[in-house]
């Protein structure tokens, strides 16, 4: 720590001084000196634009700012933007247009927005996009955030300065039916203020900060450790080791009972002995400020005897490859077959056979907000409390009680604003569990905020496969069989408690998986190397097997001459012949592949564009278009996770009630990471109770007060959690009716409920509302009918019992053109059509679909964990890994097409992953297509200009 | 990550800061617009005692013209440099260039000294300040050192500045009526560094080439100025054949290293694509590609 210095800045108008150490940036002065946490920190070095704020007029990053410098000027945040309503049109525009999702970017792009605006009125789109482009935002795909920005910047170019300030126009008709309209969110108004409260928003009285001392090998013994120079630091509380976590903490396995043979290794909240992967947590660090807790961590001295790595997958099974769990024997988790009869017979009378090998780059999610957990052990009680960063917090909360061994009635787990999660944030991490152990330990709140540096090595990455991959035609183009090899490497640990086994184990069940083909053989093995633990992010396993089929069926299509698009229509499973088993023996209940194709040339001028590409190759431009039909699992069955042992729960909850004010209060299982999970159920209770979305409110995110239930993951929140909200809502309107039909003496068949009032069925008379039934039964049931009872509390709970998983289906396309000279690829264009069922809300909607396009292409493009020979992360940071920003992004075009689901009665489908299953495909296939004059196949994702160039150099 | 603790001063002279950089050595940073300096104390890749302050030093900042020099302030933030009119009108190459340095919000304060000083071998800067010919003014406090940019970036990260020098300002010649300017870099995202760019600077003359400067960045350690593509070129006009010739030199005046994701040998080519596309463009009238 060095002395403190006096800083004296006016922010928000308001003169503020106070003393602070000179290494504080500004962002960490508003957010702890100020209380201002509308800044959010998101890397912390410069590059995510989470801290952007206003200082003498102009946009800085807050945290390469000093806050010693910003002494003497004016500062401006979020909050004084918001109080001053300097920015309500943009504010406005971005609820209306949904052109935010978690929220965590969402200050930062509002106020670099802004200041374009400023100084350039009459913006075109491309420079939006291009003064955006140091603003990360993983969630909308920032097509709706172009969209906004451009909206306003007319809107004021209009007015000359002052924009309208309408507010939304959510609940102007009282009889309106929300289900199927684009109804903006209600809890998008908080986020656009910077008034959401994410994890690190939190504090709490006498907490503590701790910094996790990670392994920097990526295998190691770990020797002496001397923390001896951390005893004279003030502020430094604790240093903690794994052995001193066994006796709070029990070790867990992430394997599941229903995947045979699978094996993993018992695994601790901090290695002990051993650390495997370069990132592992080995020693706590436990102090008072986050600084200071590093500035112990840096002093203290781990003697790392290094270990030989498993690096490469490839060579992992290798006898010569040391194994790196010995008691394992070797370095396979999990292997697994699928074949069906006669696969070898289909391949040998074959006409045509193609064969090709992908490769697939490790990702990881870079939720713009980092893995949180705040732990407040209460020992006078022994209660716990997390507040968590999760999209499952009733499986954390069994975990943390049964790993910890506290009552699980005694654990809450709260999870308030989610600043993304993608999968990212649905595991439990060895880290979590050190984290509430020290609380436990300390018997103080304890609190856990991920730097961006150490999310890098310590956030599960995902996608790294090796498929080979061979396909089995007719000459007239039908497709009679898959035969598909996957490798995947899933670092040193399988992840608990959902395993690192699940995303290949989906590969293998969806590769092939919209086409009608009789014959399919899969071969899978899952392997350990010393790296970050793979687990399930969003997608899981659909952006690889998605990208194989369609890349294998574009090659098929080359070779007979044929028009992929033409190949696709003779061989999608066709739109009656379901419900139906695929051939990998996937059970699919309803989907429209032929109707999505059709749709998807309504959208796409094939004919013209195929004329424009000839047109430009003559001139030496090579553009190219991509296919890719997709099918997408959600909302699984009640069998998933209990099946295999796991307590994560397949069914989810609803408890509505009706207050004594009228207003019906909905509290589910199912949370909100900026989705717009809220809002649907909203629209749903709204309709299926029968009053306006204003009088609605809805409960997330905390296990003491919602139903127990799964949680956010496999794009089941409409499709489980909506079901139980509209169950939960059809029974209460139907018990408001009875308390009606009790107060007023008439019968409930002559009785309605609309937009919040009881009328009469037939002459449309009102004759009571809610607040009056309300106020009636709870506070004079004296003047209902004897005997009667009002029960204005329902609860539901919802298990998919039908299938497996509910199927959605969709096909993408994408629009390139590939600079053959410099291997640089554009985006043109990305048109998307899915049917996600029953479509609640496609403002929501759309923005899901263009948000995992994006996640989509960047996974083709731009994203991956690049380690060197000896399994060290080499691109550990948001400069060298490379998310998509606003600038390369195209603009997405999305269209519908609604076959609902039979198994439940709202009929909505999974939505949030189509679009990353279906995007690396397409942009994999339009890029071959544009290279498809120079006889090369681009077939490693991400395609980089150096990989194409080096293609092209090789024809 | 947070900065490891260092202590603070503001200064607001030259010479201020030459004796406090004096008296602590390596111990001591200089701190301008931060933008590069931060990030890597965040990081904690370095760990200096002090940061001594230099963005209250008046006479490092403006832009400026007299008699035939354009002089830029070495605290003049990138933002001014792409707002500049004087730069637009002696120095057309740094506004080209100027929407590329990073993003808006990193160009509202980092500074074009303190790119110079840090001397990012992928930075723009270094690359135009070279095409241009620039003039880097140091001083210790007492005496003010003059340098050309081509003796001044000396290895990665390293220039001629002396410990307790500080860079005051650039200064430049100011073009003559032929004198044409191009710009261009590949980024794979916009704003990033580049895997290669390319800053040129030529009269163009009844359609002749002369006295070209061609400058590569993200290529080397340094910016590497390409005599020997020059050499091809000077003389010749708008000729495939010289393009070509060029092209095929820069073996001779380059030797790439490879990066995360680029190899030297990618890198090269990228150079001759590049060479091409900036020369059409400086032929034509100028600008970036």
């Amino acid at each position: 720590m060095s002395a403190k210095v006096p800083v004296s800045v006016t922010v928000n108008g308001m003169l503020c001084q106070r003393y602070v150490e000179p290494r504080m940036h500004l962002a960490d002065f508003l957010r702890e000196s100020l209380g201002l946490k509308g800044t959010h920190v998101g890397c912390e070095h410069g590059v995510c634009g989470a801290c952007t704020v206003v200082v003498n007029g102009e946009i800085v990053r807050g945290c390469l700012t000093l806050a010693v410098q910003a002494d003497g000027t004016e500062v401006e945040t979020i909050e004084g933007k918001s109080e001053s309503g300097s920015i309500r049109d943009l504010q406005e525009a971005f609820v209306e247009r949904n052109a935010l999702q978690c929220g965590f970017c969402t200050p930062g792009i509002l106020i670099t927005a802004d200041a374009l605006l400023q100084y350039v009125p009459n913006v075109s789109r491309e420079q939006i996009r291009e003064h955006l482009s140091g603003n990360y935002c993983r969630c909308t795909g920032y097509h709706a955030i172009i969209d906004a920005v451009e909206k306003v910047a007319k809107s004021r170019q209009a007015t000359a300065g002052g924009g309208s300030n309408n507010p939304g126009s959510v609940d102007n008709c009282l009889t309106a039916r929300y289900i199927g309209k684009g109804v903006p969110r209600p809890n998008a108004r908080r986020l656009v203020e910077g008034r959401g409260t994410y994890v690190d928003d939190v504090e709490l009285p006498r907490m503590a900060h701790v910094v996790y001392v990670r392994c920097p090998h990526a295998h190691a013994r770990i020797g002496a450790i001397d923390a001896s120079r951390t005893l004279e630091m003030a502020g430094v509380l604790a240093i903690v080791d794994g052995r001193q976590l066994t006796e709070i903490c029990h070790p867990f396995v992430g394997t599941l009972a229903h995947l045979a043979g699978m094996r993993s290794p018992p695994q601790h909240p901090l290695a002990i002995e051993r650390a495997c992967w370069q990132g592992e947590a080995v020693l706590a660090v436990v102090a008072e400020s986050r600084a200071t807790a590093e500035d112990a961590a840096q002093v203290i001295s781990v003697t790392w005897d290094v270990l030989p790595a498993v690096t490469s997958m490839h060579t992992a099974l290798d006898p010569a490859t040391p194994v790196l769990h010995p008691s394992l024997g070797d370095n396979l988790c999990f292997h697994r077959e699928i074949a069906t009869a006669g696969t070898d017979e289909a391949f040998a009378s074959a006409d045509t056979v193609v064969e090709e090998t992908y490769d697939f780059g490790r990702h990881t999610g870079v939720t713009l907000e980092p893995r949180s957990v705040l732990a407040d052990f209460n020992p006078s009680e022994r209660r716990l409390t997390v507040y968590h960063s999760h999209q499952a917090p009733h499986m954390m909360a069994d975990l943390y009680s049964r790993l910890m061994r506290l009552p699980e009635a005694d654990v809450r787990v709260i999870c308030k604003d989610i600043g993304g999660s993608f999968g990212i944030k649905v595991h439990a991490y060895a880290d979590d569990f050190a984290t509430v152990a020290l609380s436990v330990l300390l018997g103080r709140p304890i609190k856990f905020v991920a730097d961006r540096l150490e999310s890098f090595v310590s956030d599960i990455h995902a996608r790294e496969h090796r498929v080979k991959a061979r396909l089995a035609l007719n000459r007239d183009g039908q497709i009679l069989a898959f035969d598909i090899v996957d490798l995947t490497g899933i670092g040193a640990y399988s992840m608990f408690p959902r395993t690192s086994a699940v995303e290949g184990n989906q590969v293998i069940n969806l590769c092939g998986g919209p086409y009608d083909h009789a014959h399919y053989r899969a071969t899978l093995d899952v392997v350990f190397q010393n790296k970050v633990p793979t687990s399930q992010y969003r997608g899981v396993g659909h952006p690889i097997a998605c990208a194989v089929t369609e890349a294998i069926v574009d090659l098929a299509a080359a070779r007979l001459g044929m028009d992929p698009l033409e190949l696709r229509k003779r061989n999608v499973m066709a739109d009656d012949s379901f419900p139906r088993k695929g051939a990998s023996g996937i059970v699919l209940e309803g989907l429209s592949h032929q109707k999505c194709l059709a749709k998807l040339e309504e959208m796409v001028d094939f004919p013209a564009r195929r004329r424009e590409q000839a047109e430009l190759r003559a001139k030496g431009i090579y553009q190219g278009l991509g296919i890719a039909v997709l099918i997408e699992l959600g909302s699984p069955g009640a069998a998933f996770y209990g099946t295999g042992g796991a307590r994560i729960a397949s069914q989810d909850g609803a408890t509505v009630r009706l207050d004594p004010t009228g207003v019906v209060h909905c509290a589910s299982g199912v949370g909100e990471q900026g989705q717009g999970t809220e809002t649907i159920f909203a629209q749903i209770v709204a309709d299926e109770v029968g009053l306006p979305m204003s009088q609605v409110r809805i409960l997330t995110g905390d296990t003491a007060a919602t139903p127990y239930g799964g949680g956010t993951w496999a794009s089941r929140g409409a499709g489980i959690g909506g079901e139980a909200v509209l169950l939960a809502s059809r029974q209460l309107r139907s018990n408001i009716l009875e308390l009606a039909s009790a107060h007023l003496g008439r019968q409930v068949g002559q009785l309605d409920l609309v937009g919040g009032v009881i009328r009469d069925r037939t002459s449309g008379a009102t004759l009571a509302d809610l607040a009056e039934l309300g106020r009636l039964a709870h506070f004079r049931p004296d003047q209902l009918p004897q005997g009667f009872q009002p029960e204005l509390v329902v609860t539901r709970h919802y298990s998919q019992r039908d299938y497996p998983f509910i199927f959605t289906n969709g096909v993408q396309a994408s629009y390139v053109e590939v600079d053959i000279e410099t291997g640089f690829v554009k985006l043109l264009k990305h048109w998307v059509v899915e049917d996600c069922g029953r479509v609640l809300n496609a403002l929501l909607l759309d923005e899901q679909i263009r948000g995992a396009v994006v996640q989509g292409i960047g996974g083709a493009l731009f994203e991956e964990c690049l380690y060197d020979e000896s399994g060290l992360l080499r691109n550990g940071s948001m400069a060298d890994y490379l998310v998509p920003m606003a600038s390369e992004m195209p603009d997405i075009e999305v269209a519908h097409v609604a076959t609902p689901t039979r198994s439940s009665a709202l009929g909505a489908k999974g939505a949030g992953e189509a679009g990353t299953a279906g995007a690396p495909a397409a942009v994999m296939n339009a890029i071959n297509d544009a290279l498809s004059p120079f006889g090369v196949r681009m077939t490693s994702q991400p395609f980089t200009p150096e990989k194409i160039l080096r293609a092209l150099r090789s024809a | 990550m947070k900065a490891a603790p260092f202590a603070y001063k503001r200064v607001h002279s030259v010479a201020e800061a030459a004796v406090l950089l004096q008296e602590n050595g390596e111990q001591a940073r200089v701190l301008a617009g931060g933008q590069t300096l931060l990030a890597t104390l965040a990081m904690r890749l370095s760990e200096p005692a002090l940061l001594v302050d230099i963005t209250g030093i008046a006479e490092l900042k403006g832009i400026s013209v007299s008699a035939n020099r354009l002089r830029i302030g070495a605290l003049v933030r990138h933002v001014e440099i792409e707002r500049s009119e004087l730069i637009a009108r002696h120095a057309p190459l740094l506004a080209l260039a100027a929407p590329h340095v990073a993003h808006a919000a990193i160009r509202n304060k980092g500074t074009f000294g303190g790119s110079l000083a840090f001397a990012d071998p992928a930075a723009e800067w270094p690359a135009c300040t070279l095409a241009l010919d620039g003039e880097l003014a140091m001083s210790d406090g007492a005496k003010v050192r003059r340098v050309a940019a081509k003796d001044f970036f000396l290895d990665l990260y390293r220039t001629d500045l002396q410990p307790g020098e500080l860079l005051t300002a650039v200064e430049f010649p100011l073009p003559g009526p032929d004198r044409r300017f191009a710009f261009s870099e590949l980024a794979r995202r916009h704003g990033d560094y580049a895997i290669v760019g390319l800053a040129m600077a030529g009269n163009v003359a009844g359609g002749t080439l002369d006295d070209l400067r061609i400058v590569y960045f993200g290529i080397g350690s340094t910016p590497r100025r390409a005599t020997h593509a020059e050499a091809a070129l000077n003389g010749t006009g708008d000729s495939k054949e010289a393009a070509r010739e060029a092209q095929a030199v820069l073996a001779q005046d380059l030797t790439p290293t490879g990066d995360l994701t680029t190899s030297a040998e990618t890198k090269l080519h990228l150079a001759g694509v590049l060479l091409r596309r900036v020369l059409a463009s400086l032929l034509s009238e100028g600008g970036s590609t």
